[in-house]
Protein backbone atom coordinates (compact mmCIF):
# COMPACT_ATOMS: atom_id res chain seq x y z
CA UNK A 1 0.00 0.00 0.00
CA UNK A 2 1.58 3.42 -0.98
CA UNK A 3 1.86 5.83 2.18
CA UNK A 4 -0.29 8.96 2.43
CA UNK A 5 3.55 10.80 0.64
CA UNK A 6 3.29 8.71 -2.36
CA UNK A 7 -0.27 10.03 -3.15
CA UNK A 8 0.42 13.40 -2.06
CA UNK A 9 2.76 13.25 -5.01
CA UNK A 10 1.49 10.79 -7.54
CA UNK A 11 3.91 10.78 -10.87
CA UNK A 12 0.68 12.90 -13.03
CA UNK A 13 1.00 15.94 -10.47
CA UNK A 14 4.66 15.75 -10.84
CA UNK A 15 4.59 15.63 -14.24
CA UNK A 16 1.69 18.90 -14.49
CA UNK A 17 4.12 20.84 -12.14
CA UNK A 18 7.61 20.29 -13.98
CA UNK A 19 5.70 20.21 -17.59
CA UNK A 20 2.70 22.57 -17.00
CA UNK A 21 -0.30 22.94 -19.35
CA UNK A 22 -0.78 26.65 -20.69
CA UNK A 23 1.92 28.22 -17.80
CA UNK A 24 3.05 31.99 -19.28
CA UNK A 25 0.80 34.94 -20.64
CA UNK A 26 -1.50 35.12 -22.82
CA UNK A 27 -1.80 38.34 -25.62
CA UNK A 28 -5.45 38.49 -25.96
CA UNK A 29 -6.88 37.59 -22.41
CA UNK A 30 -9.95 39.43 -21.79
CA UNK A 31 -9.99 38.56 -18.35
CA UNK A 32 -7.54 37.90 -15.71
CA UNK A 33 -7.23 37.26 -11.63
CA UNK A 34 -4.71 36.77 -9.50
CA UNK A 35 -4.31 35.87 -6.18
CA UNK A 36 -1.98 34.52 -2.82
CA UNK A 37 -2.70 32.40 -0.12
CA UNK A 38 -0.98 34.37 2.49
CA UNK A 39 0.02 31.49 4.98
CA UNK A 40 2.64 30.34 2.71
CA UNK A 41 2.81 32.97 -0.61
CA UNK A 42 1.71 30.47 -2.75
CA UNK A 43 1.05 33.18 -6.34
CA UNK A 44 -1.30 32.12 -9.14
CA UNK A 45 -2.34 34.44 -11.40
CA UNK A 46 -5.37 32.96 -14.42
CA UNK A 47 -5.61 34.93 -17.61
CA UNK A 48 -8.80 34.14 -19.86
CA UNK A 49 -9.53 34.95 -23.63
CA UNK A 50 -13.52 34.29 -23.69
CA UNK A 51 -15.31 34.88 -26.57
CA UNK A 52 -19.18 37.09 -26.63
CA UNK A 53 -21.13 33.05 -26.31
CA UNK A 54 -19.16 32.59 -22.81
CA UNK A 55 -16.71 30.24 -24.52
CA UNK A 56 -13.34 29.64 -23.01
CA UNK A 57 -11.21 30.91 -26.35
CA UNK A 58 -7.98 30.11 -24.43
CA UNK A 59 -6.50 30.59 -21.15
CA UNK A 60 -3.14 31.00 -19.19
CA UNK A 61 -1.42 30.57 -15.68
CA UNK A 62 1.77 31.85 -13.93
CA UNK A 63 2.42 31.54 -10.62
CA UNK A 64 4.81 30.81 -8.06
CA UNK A 65 4.57 28.32 -5.03
CA UNK A 66 4.62 24.23 -4.12
CA UNK A 67 3.75 21.52 -6.17
CA UNK A 68 0.39 21.21 -5.02
CA UNK A 69 -0.71 24.87 -5.98
CA UNK A 70 1.37 25.31 -9.29
CA UNK A 71 0.41 21.37 -10.50
CA UNK A 72 -3.51 22.11 -9.30
CA UNK A 73 -3.82 25.23 -11.39
CA UNK A 74 -2.11 23.35 -14.57
CA UNK A 75 -4.50 20.39 -13.96
CA UNK A 76 -7.70 23.34 -13.74
CA UNK A 77 -6.44 24.42 -16.76
CA UNK A 78 -6.28 21.39 -18.80
CA UNK A 79 -9.20 20.75 -17.41
CA UNK A 80 -11.53 23.63 -18.34
CA UNK A 81 -9.86 24.11 -21.80
CA UNK A 82 -12.60 24.39 -24.53
CA UNK A 83 -15.28 24.52 -22.24
CA UNK A 84 -17.62 27.74 -21.16
CA UNK A 85 -18.16 30.44 -18.28
CA UNK A 86 -20.88 28.49 -16.81
CA UNK A 87 -18.39 25.01 -16.65
CA UNK A 88 -16.24 27.15 -14.33
CA UNK A 89 -18.93 27.89 -12.32
CA UNK A 90 -20.22 24.73 -11.90
CA UNK A 91 -16.87 23.34 -11.18
CA UNK A 92 -17.05 23.28 -7.53
CA UNK A 93 -14.32 23.51 -4.82
CA UNK A 94 -15.50 19.64 -4.12
CA UNK A 95 -14.79 19.04 -7.71
CA UNK A 96 -11.02 20.79 -7.69
CA UNK A 97 -9.69 18.73 -4.59
CA UNK A 98 -11.61 15.48 -7.07
CA UNK A 99 -9.39 16.80 -9.78
CA UNK A 100 -6.18 17.11 -8.09
CA UNK A 101 -7.42 13.28 -6.36
CA UNK A 102 -5.11 12.64 -3.49
CA UNK A 103 -6.04 13.45 0.16
CA UNK A 104 -5.28 16.83 1.56
CA UNK A 105 -5.06 18.21 5.18
CA UNK A 106 -7.19 21.49 5.33
CA UNK A 107 -3.55 22.87 4.90
CA UNK A 108 -2.77 21.56 1.87
CA UNK A 109 -6.53 22.06 0.73
CA UNK A 110 -5.51 25.77 0.72
CA UNK A 111 -2.53 25.92 -2.16
CA UNK A 112 -5.12 23.13 -4.10
CA UNK A 113 -8.16 25.71 -4.16
CA UNK A 114 -5.94 28.64 -4.66
CA UNK A 115 -6.06 28.60 -8.26
CA UNK A 116 -9.79 27.34 -8.39
CA UNK A 117 -10.53 30.61 -6.32
CA UNK A 118 -9.05 32.11 -9.39
CA UNK A 119 -10.37 31.23 -12.09
CA UNK A 120 -13.72 31.89 -10.00
CA UNK A 121 -12.76 35.27 -9.80
CA UNK A 122 -11.26 35.88 -13.23
CA UNK A 123 -14.30 35.64 -14.79
CA UNK A 124 -15.69 38.27 -13.13
CA UNK A 125 -12.73 40.47 -13.84
CA UNK A 126 -12.67 41.79 -17.57
CA UNK A 127 -8.80 42.89 -18.06
CA UNK A 128 -10.25 46.65 -19.24
CA UNK A 129 -11.26 47.24 -15.46
CA UNK A 130 -8.66 45.82 -13.37
CA UNK A 131 -4.78 46.61 -13.31
CA UNK A 132 -3.39 43.99 -11.18
CA UNK A 133 -0.60 43.23 -13.79
CA UNK B 1 32.03 16.24 2.10
CA UNK B 2 36.01 16.95 2.86
CA UNK B 3 35.95 16.33 6.66
CA UNK B 4 38.23 19.05 7.40
CA UNK B 5 34.42 21.40 6.44
CA UNK B 6 33.15 20.11 9.84
CA UNK B 7 34.00 20.85 13.39
CA UNK B 8 34.17 17.44 15.60
CA UNK B 9 31.21 17.53 18.15
CA UNK B 10 31.96 18.02 21.73
CA UNK B 11 30.00 15.42 23.71
CA UNK B 12 30.61 16.58 26.93
CA UNK B 13 28.62 19.88 25.83
CA UNK B 14 25.97 17.90 25.07
CA UNK B 15 22.94 17.50 27.67
CA UNK B 16 21.81 13.47 29.12
CA UNK B 17 19.19 11.94 27.03
CA UNK B 18 17.46 11.66 30.10
CA UNK B 19 16.29 14.42 30.40
CA UNK B 20 13.48 13.30 27.04
CA UNK B 21 12.51 10.75 29.19
CA UNK B 22 10.42 13.64 30.94
CA UNK B 23 8.44 14.47 27.69
CA UNK B 24 5.80 11.95 27.03
CA UNK B 25 5.33 12.92 23.83
CA UNK B 26 8.48 12.12 22.59
CA UNK B 27 7.99 8.91 22.50
CA UNK B 28 4.37 9.44 20.02
CA UNK B 29 5.10 8.21 16.56
CA UNK B 30 3.55 10.25 13.54
CA UNK B 31 2.77 9.44 10.26
CA UNK B 32 3.40 5.73 9.87
CA UNK B 33 4.71 4.67 13.09
CA UNK B 34 7.81 6.96 12.56
CA UNK B 35 9.11 8.07 15.85
CA UNK B 36 8.36 11.69 16.21
CA UNK B 37 11.46 14.64 15.71
CA UNK B 38 10.04 17.63 17.06
CA UNK B 39 12.08 20.25 15.33
CA UNK B 40 9.39 23.27 15.89
CA UNK B 41 10.30 23.97 19.00
CA UNK B 42 10.83 28.13 17.79
CA UNK B 43 7.13 28.02 17.03
CA UNK B 44 6.08 25.97 20.53
CA UNK B 45 7.52 23.66 22.78
CA UNK B 46 6.83 20.57 24.72
CA UNK B 47 5.93 19.76 28.26
CA UNK B 48 7.40 17.77 30.61
CA UNK B 49 5.65 15.78 33.16
CA UNK B 50 6.76 18.23 36.03
CA UNK B 51 4.83 20.92 33.97
CA UNK B 52 1.89 18.94 33.26
CA UNK B 53 1.47 17.63 36.56
CA UNK B 54 1.90 21.01 38.55
CA UNK B 55 -1.07 21.92 36.44
CA UNK B 56 -3.22 18.78 37.07
CA UNK B 57 -2.42 19.22 40.74
CA UNK B 58 -3.66 22.59 40.69
CA UNK B 59 -6.45 21.58 38.99
CA UNK B 60 -7.31 17.82 41.31
CA UNK B 61 -6.03 20.18 44.68
CA UNK B 62 -6.06 23.81 44.76
CA UNK B 63 -8.42 25.44 42.06
CA UNK B 64 -10.01 28.37 42.82
CA UNK B 65 -9.87 32.65 41.74
CA UNK B 66 -6.69 34.46 43.04
CA UNK B 67 -6.87 37.37 44.95
CA UNK B 68 -10.89 37.09 45.77
CA UNK B 69 -11.81 34.48 48.13
CA UNK B 70 -11.05 34.52 52.04
CA UNK B 71 -11.54 30.08 51.35
CA UNK B 72 -9.03 28.11 51.57
CA UNK B 73 -8.61 27.10 47.69
CA UNK B 74 -8.70 30.50 46.82
CA UNK B 75 -5.67 31.00 49.59
CA UNK B 76 -3.64 27.67 47.91
CA UNK B 77 -4.25 29.28 44.30
CA UNK B 78 -3.14 32.78 45.25
CA UNK B 79 -0.11 31.21 47.14
CA UNK B 80 0.69 29.39 44.02
CA UNK B 81 0.14 32.31 41.92
CA UNK B 82 2.12 34.60 43.61
CA UNK B 83 5.01 31.83 44.15
CA UNK B 84 4.82 32.17 40.30
CA UNK B 85 6.08 35.33 39.89
CA UNK B 86 8.33 35.70 43.11
CA UNK B 87 9.99 32.38 40.65
CA UNK B 88 9.81 34.05 37.38
CA UNK B 89 11.34 37.24 39.04
CA UNK B 90 14.19 35.59 40.24
CA UNK B 91 14.38 33.61 36.24
CA UNK B 92 14.97 37.02 34.84
CA UNK B 93 17.06 38.68 38.08
CA UNK B 94 14.22 41.32 37.71
CA UNK B 95 14.89 43.75 40.83
CA UNK B 96 11.29 43.87 42.13
CA UNK B 97 8.35 40.88 42.60
CA UNK B 98 5.84 43.27 41.08
CA UNK B 99 7.86 44.13 37.91
CA UNK B 100 6.71 40.62 36.43
CA UNK B 101 2.82 41.60 34.68
CA UNK B 102 1.30 38.42 33.83
CA UNK B 103 0.25 38.75 29.96
CA UNK B 104 -1.19 36.00 27.62
CA UNK B 105 1.79 35.58 26.47
CA UNK B 106 4.56 37.50 24.55
CA UNK B 107 2.27 39.94 22.11
CA UNK B 108 0.26 40.72 24.83
CA UNK B 109 2.68 42.15 26.43
CA UNK B 110 4.13 44.56 23.70
CA UNK B 111 0.98 45.21 23.21
CA UNK B 112 0.35 46.24 26.70
CA UNK B 113 3.43 48.62 26.17
CA UNK B 114 2.22 49.91 22.75
CA UNK B 115 -0.98 50.71 24.61
CA UNK B 116 -0.02 52.23 27.62
CA UNK B 117 3.23 53.95 27.53
CA UNK B 118 2.84 54.73 23.64
CA UNK B 119 -0.33 56.21 23.65
CA UNK B 120 1.11 57.82 26.98
CA UNK B 121 4.04 59.14 25.46
CA UNK B 122 4.06 59.05 22.10
CA UNK B 123 3.39 62.14 19.15
CA UNK B 124 3.47 63.68 16.00
CA UNK B 125 7.54 64.07 15.04
CA UNK B 126 8.01 60.84 17.26
CA UNK B 127 10.09 58.18 16.27
CA UNK B 128 10.16 54.40 17.02
CA UNK B 129 12.74 52.39 15.63
CA UNK B 130 12.38 48.50 14.81
CA UNK B 131 14.93 46.05 12.92
CA UNK B 132 14.02 44.56 9.71
CA UNK B 133 14.04 40.98 11.32
CA UNK B 134 10.75 41.49 13.69
CA UNK B 135 8.48 38.99 14.53
CA UNK B 136 5.00 40.68 13.70
CA UNK B 137 4.08 40.39 17.34
CA UNK B 138 6.91 43.23 17.51
CA UNK B 139 6.11 45.38 14.06
CA UNK B 140 2.21 45.54 13.85
CA UNK B 141 1.61 46.99 17.21
CA UNK B 142 4.15 49.80 16.71
CA UNK B 143 2.30 50.65 12.81
CA UNK B 144 -1.02 50.75 14.92
CA UNK B 145 0.86 52.62 17.73
CA UNK B 146 2.19 55.59 14.61
CA UNK B 147 -1.03 55.30 13.02
CA UNK B 148 -2.68 56.19 16.17
CA UNK B 149 0.00 59.06 17.54
CA UNK B 150 1.30 60.47 14.37
CA UNK B 151 4.55 59.29 15.09
CA UNK B 152 7.01 57.20 12.56
CA UNK B 153 8.63 53.79 12.19
CA UNK B 154 12.02 53.38 11.35
CA UNK B 155 13.33 50.28 10.39
CA UNK B 156 17.02 49.19 11.12
CA UNK B 157 18.84 47.46 8.27
CA UNK B 158 20.63 44.11 8.11
CA UNK B 159 24.39 43.22 6.83
CA UNK B 160 24.58 40.74 4.44
CA UNK B 161 24.51 37.68 6.43
CA UNK B 162 21.48 38.91 8.23
CA UNK B 163 22.90 40.51 11.27
CA UNK B 164 22.01 44.12 12.64
CA UNK B 165 23.79 46.48 10.99
CA UNK B 166 25.09 48.94 13.97
CA UNK B 167 26.02 51.38 11.87
CA UNK B 168 22.36 51.93 9.99
CA UNK B 169 21.15 51.34 14.16
CA UNK B 170 23.54 54.52 15.12
CA UNK B 171 22.42 56.54 12.32
CA UNK B 172 18.81 55.90 12.82
CA UNK B 173 19.01 56.98 16.49
CA UNK B 174 18.27 60.96 17.26
CA UNK B 175 16.52 63.05 20.21
CA UNK B 176 13.49 62.13 17.92
CA UNK B 177 13.73 58.15 19.33
CA UNK B 178 11.26 57.06 22.01
CA UNK B 179 11.49 53.60 21.52
CA UNK B 180 13.52 50.87 20.13
CA UNK B 181 11.76 47.72 20.11
CA UNK B 182 13.94 45.04 19.47
CA UNK B 183 14.27 41.18 19.27
CA UNK B 184 16.68 39.34 21.19
CA UNK B 185 16.72 36.85 18.78
CA UNK B 186 15.48 36.45 15.32
CA UNK B 187 13.19 33.36 15.01
CA UNK B 188 13.45 33.06 11.55
CA UNK B 189 17.48 34.13 11.14
CA UNK B 190 18.09 32.74 14.43
CA UNK B 191 20.78 35.84 15.15
CA UNK B 192 21.45 36.63 18.73
CA UNK B 193 21.36 40.47 18.93
CA UNK B 194 24.17 42.18 20.37
CA UNK B 195 21.85 43.73 23.09
CA UNK B 196 23.95 45.29 25.46
CA UNK B 197 24.96 47.29 22.88
CA UNK B 198 21.56 48.12 21.20
CA UNK B 199 20.49 49.32 25.31
CA UNK B 200 23.56 51.50 25.86
CA UNK B 201 23.64 53.48 22.66
CA UNK B 202 19.60 53.58 23.23
CA UNK B 203 19.65 55.20 26.28
CA UNK B 204 22.75 57.48 25.49
CA UNK B 205 20.51 58.89 23.11
CA UNK B 206 17.26 59.28 25.51
CA UNK B 207 15.11 56.55 24.13
CA UNK B 208 13.57 53.32 26.30
CA UNK B 209 14.14 49.71 24.66
CA UNK B 210 11.69 46.99 24.35
CA UNK B 211 13.06 44.01 24.02
CA UNK B 212 11.03 40.87 22.41
CA UNK B 213 12.88 37.87 24.53
CA UNK B 214 10.39 35.36 23.22
CA UNK B 215 13.52 33.19 21.76
CA UNK B 216 15.98 34.03 24.00
CA UNK B 217 14.50 33.49 27.81
CA UNK B 218 13.77 29.56 27.33
CA UNK B 219 17.36 29.54 25.46
CA UNK B 220 19.97 31.33 27.54
CA UNK B 221 20.37 33.55 30.85
CA UNK B 222 18.44 36.38 31.02
CA UNK B 223 19.22 39.05 33.53
CA UNK B 224 17.15 42.55 33.23
CA UNK B 225 18.85 43.95 35.25
CA UNK B 226 22.65 43.48 33.72
CA UNK B 227 21.29 44.08 30.10
CA UNK B 228 18.72 47.49 31.69
CA UNK B 229 16.35 47.36 29.30
CA UNK B 230 13.06 48.82 30.39
CA UNK B 231 10.50 46.36 28.74
CA UNK B 232 10.76 42.91 28.07
CA UNK B 233 8.39 40.22 26.93
CA UNK B 234 8.76 36.67 26.70
CA UNK B 235 5.57 33.83 26.30
CA UNK B 236 5.45 30.71 28.47
CA UNK B 237 4.96 28.03 25.97
CA UNK B 238 7.99 28.63 24.51
CA UNK B 239 9.94 27.38 27.25
CA UNK B 240 8.26 24.02 28.38
CA UNK B 241 5.63 26.25 29.35
CA UNK B 242 1.55 26.52 28.12
CA UNK B 243 0.08 28.71 26.02
CA UNK B 244 -1.85 31.54 27.33
CA UNK B 245 0.28 32.66 29.99
CA UNK B 246 3.54 34.90 29.10
CA UNK B 247 5.24 37.88 31.24
CA UNK B 248 6.02 41.43 30.66
CA UNK B 249 8.66 42.88 32.81
CA UNK B 250 9.27 46.92 33.22
CA UNK B 251 11.36 48.55 35.55
CA UNK B 252 9.43 49.87 38.11
CA UNK B 253 9.35 53.94 38.01
CA UNK B 254 8.07 53.43 34.51
CA UNK B 255 5.01 50.52 35.30
CA UNK B 256 3.76 53.26 37.83
CA UNK B 257 3.95 56.29 35.57
CA UNK B 258 1.83 54.04 33.19
CA UNK B 259 -1.88 54.10 32.59
CA UNK B 260 -3.63 51.02 32.99
CA UNK B 261 -4.41 49.02 29.79
CA UNK B 262 -7.01 46.74 30.09
CA UNK B 263 -10.20 47.56 32.71
CA UNK B 264 -11.72 45.48 34.80
CA UNK B 265 -11.51 43.47 38.04
CA UNK B 266 -8.34 43.14 39.82
CA UNK B 267 -6.53 46.45 38.52
CA UNK B 268 -8.59 48.75 40.14
CA UNK B 269 -8.60 50.07 43.92
CA UNK B 270 -11.64 51.82 44.16
CA UNK B 271 -14.28 52.14 41.69
CA UNK B 272 -17.22 54.56 41.58
CA UNK B 273 -19.89 54.65 39.37
CA UNK B 274 -18.27 57.02 37.08
CA UNK B 275 -14.58 56.82 38.12
CA UNK B 276 -11.84 54.25 39.86
CA UNK B 277 -8.79 54.36 40.60
CA UNK B 278 -6.40 51.80 39.88
CA UNK B 279 -4.79 48.87 41.55
CA UNK B 280 -0.93 48.88 42.21
CA UNK B 281 1.97 47.77 40.64
CA UNK B 282 1.71 44.46 39.88
CA UNK B 283 -2.55 44.08 39.58
CA UNK B 284 -2.62 47.43 37.59
CA UNK B 285 -1.66 45.53 34.60
CA UNK B 286 -3.71 42.47 35.32
CA UNK B 287 -7.42 42.91 34.83
CA UNK B 288 -9.90 40.46 35.03
CA UNK B 289 -9.18 36.63 36.16
CA UNK B 290 -5.65 35.93 35.13
CA UNK B 291 -4.59 32.25 33.53
CA UNK B 292 -3.89 31.01 36.94
CA UNK B 293 -3.00 27.57 36.26
CA UNK B 294 -1.26 28.29 33.25
CA UNK B 295 1.03 30.72 35.51
CA UNK B 296 1.35 27.85 37.86
CA UNK B 297 2.59 25.85 34.78
CA UNK B 298 5.07 28.06 33.49
CA UNK B 299 6.52 28.49 37.03
CA UNK B 300 7.00 24.77 37.04
CA UNK B 301 8.42 25.49 33.65
CA UNK B 302 11.10 27.55 34.85
CA UNK B 303 12.39 25.54 37.86
CA UNK B 304 12.56 22.17 35.37
CA UNK B 305 14.93 25.15 33.06
CA UNK B 306 16.78 26.23 36.00
CA UNK B 307 16.97 22.31 37.01
CA UNK B 308 18.96 21.56 33.70
CA UNK B 309 20.53 25.17 33.51
CA UNK B 310 20.56 27.68 30.85
CA UNK B 311 24.22 27.82 30.55
CA UNK B 312 23.71 24.20 29.67
CA UNK B 313 20.73 24.21 27.28
CA UNK B 314 22.68 27.14 25.05
CA UNK B 315 25.57 25.14 24.92
CA UNK B 316 23.53 21.92 23.85
CA UNK B 317 22.11 23.84 21.22
CA UNK B 318 25.48 25.28 20.31
CA UNK B 319 26.45 22.04 19.66
CA UNK B 320 23.21 20.35 17.81
CA UNK B 321 22.99 23.85 15.50
CA UNK B 322 26.59 24.20 14.38
CA UNK B 323 26.44 20.48 13.42
CA UNK B 324 23.54 20.83 11.04
CA UNK B 325 24.52 24.04 10.29
CA UNK B 326 27.96 22.18 8.59
CA UNK B 327 26.52 19.54 6.78
CA UNK B 328 23.37 21.21 5.18
CA UNK B 329 25.26 24.24 3.87
CA UNK B 330 27.55 22.25 1.33
CA UNK B 331 23.59 21.29 -0.26
CA UNK B 332 23.31 22.18 -3.41
CA UNK B 333 20.66 24.76 -3.97
CA UNK B 334 20.00 25.39 -0.64
CA UNK B 335 20.71 28.50 0.84
CA UNK B 336 20.62 29.30 4.96
CA UNK B 337 18.90 32.39 6.01
CA UNK B 338 21.74 34.68 8.45
CA UNK B 339 24.63 34.23 10.17
CA UNK B 340 27.25 31.52 10.77
CA UNK B 341 26.92 29.37 13.74
CA UNK B 342 28.93 31.41 16.24
CA UNK B 343 26.36 34.25 15.79
CA UNK B 344 23.30 32.43 15.97
CA UNK B 345 20.67 30.52 18.75
CA UNK B 346 19.30 27.08 18.04
CA UNK B 347 17.82 27.48 14.66
CA UNK B 348 17.88 27.01 11.09
CA UNK B 349 15.97 28.71 8.22
CA UNK B 350 16.38 27.71 4.58
CA UNK B 351 15.55 28.21 1.46
CA UNK B 352 15.84 25.91 -1.73
CA UNK B 353 15.96 27.23 -4.78
CA UNK B 354 13.54 25.12 -6.77
CA UNK B 355 11.71 23.33 -3.88
CA UNK B 356 8.92 25.12 -2.00
CA UNK B 357 8.83 24.91 2.08
CA UNK B 358 5.80 23.41 1.57
CA UNK B 359 7.51 20.12 0.24
CA UNK B 360 10.46 19.57 2.71
CA UNK B 361 7.96 20.10 5.66
CA UNK B 362 5.34 17.61 3.77
CA UNK B 363 7.93 14.83 3.00
CA UNK B 364 9.99 15.22 6.33
CA UNK B 365 6.60 15.10 8.41
CA UNK B 366 5.14 11.62 6.32
CA UNK B 367 8.45 9.76 5.37
CA UNK B 368 10.53 11.01 8.27
CA UNK B 369 8.52 11.98 11.45
CA UNK B 370 10.20 15.01 11.14
CA UNK B 371 8.53 18.21 12.48
CA UNK B 372 9.80 21.39 11.32
CA UNK B 373 7.95 24.65 9.70
CA UNK B 374 7.19 25.52 6.57
CA UNK B 375 6.07 29.01 5.70
CA UNK B 376 7.05 33.03 7.00
CA UNK B 377 7.28 32.61 10.30
CA UNK B 378 5.62 35.41 11.14
CA UNK B 379 8.05 37.93 9.68
CA UNK B 380 6.69 38.75 5.84
CA UNK B 381 8.98 41.89 5.94
CA UNK B 382 12.34 40.12 6.31
CA UNK B 383 11.44 37.11 4.05
CA UNK B 384 10.21 40.14 1.06
CA UNK B 385 13.72 42.02 2.13
CA UNK B 386 15.49 38.72 1.33
CA UNK B 387 13.32 38.01 -2.07
CA UNK B 388 11.47 34.94 -0.88
CA UNK B 389 7.68 34.35 0.27
CA UNK B 390 8.48 31.05 2.53
CA UNK B 391 11.29 29.20 4.64
CA UNK B 392 11.80 26.02 6.13
CA UNK B 393 13.10 26.00 9.53
CA UNK B 394 14.16 23.62 12.15
CA UNK B 395 14.45 24.68 16.09
CA UNK B 396 15.93 23.09 18.52
CA UNK B 397 15.97 22.43 22.24
CA UNK B 398 17.39 20.68 25.06
CA UNK B 399 15.81 17.37 24.25
CA UNK B 400 16.68 17.26 20.57
CA UNK B 401 19.85 14.63 19.96
CA UNK B 402 22.46 14.54 16.97
CA UNK B 403 20.54 11.43 15.62
CA UNK B 404 17.43 13.40 15.45
CA UNK B 405 19.70 16.03 13.65
CA UNK B 406 20.89 13.72 11.24
CA UNK B 407 17.15 12.09 10.65
CA UNK B 408 16.42 15.57 9.89
CA UNK B 409 19.21 15.96 7.00
CA UNK B 410 18.50 12.77 5.52
CA UNK B 411 15.08 14.19 4.99
CA UNK B 412 16.13 16.90 3.82
CA UNK B 413 18.79 15.34 1.00
CA UNK B 414 15.91 12.72 -0.20
CA UNK B 415 13.46 15.82 -0.46
CA UNK B 416 16.06 17.81 -2.68
CA UNK B 417 15.99 14.24 -4.90
CA UNK B 418 12.91 13.29 -5.00
CA UNK B 419 11.88 16.92 -6.45
CA UNK B 420 14.80 17.40 -9.02
CA UNK B 421 14.05 17.96 -12.18
CA UNK B 422 13.73 14.82 -14.40
CA UNK B 423 12.64 15.77 -17.59
CA UNK B 424 8.80 14.98 -17.02
CA UNK B 425 6.14 15.04 -19.47
CA UNK B 426 2.62 15.66 -18.79
CA UNK B 427 0.45 12.98 -20.92
CA UNK B 428 -1.17 15.09 -23.54
CA UNK B 429 -4.85 14.74 -24.39
CA UNK B 430 -4.73 16.27 -27.70
CA UNK B 431 -1.75 16.00 -29.44
CA UNK B 432 -1.86 20.25 -30.60
CA UNK B 433 -1.83 21.45 -26.57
Amino acid sequence: MPSDEEELYQEHILDHYEDPFHRGHLAGATHAHADKNPLCGDVVRIELQLDDAGKIVDLYFDGQGCVISQASASMLLEEMYGKTVDDIKQFSAEDMLKLYGPRLTPNRQKCCLLSWKVIQGAIHSPVDSNDER
Amino acid sequence: MPASATTPIDSSQLLSPKWRADFPILSEEVGHGRPLVFLDNAASTQHPRQVIDAMRDVYERDYANVHRGIHTLSERSTELYEQAREKCRAFINARHFHEVIFTSGATASINTVARSWGDANVGPGDEILVTIMEHHSNLVPWQQLAARTGATLRHVRMTGDGRLNMQSYAELLSERTKLVAVVSISNTLGTINPMREIIQQAHAAGALVLVDAAQSVPHMTTDVQALDCDFLAFSGHKMLGPSGVGVLYGKEALLDAMPPFLGGGSMINEVQLDTFTPAELPAKFEAGTPPIVPVIGMSAAVDYLQNVGLEAIHRHEQQLTRYCFERLETTEGLCILGPAPEHRAGLISFAFDRIHSHEFAQVLNDQFGVAVRAGHHCTQPLHRVMGITASTRASFYLYNTLEEVDQFLEGVAAVTKMFAPRGRKRKRKKPDE
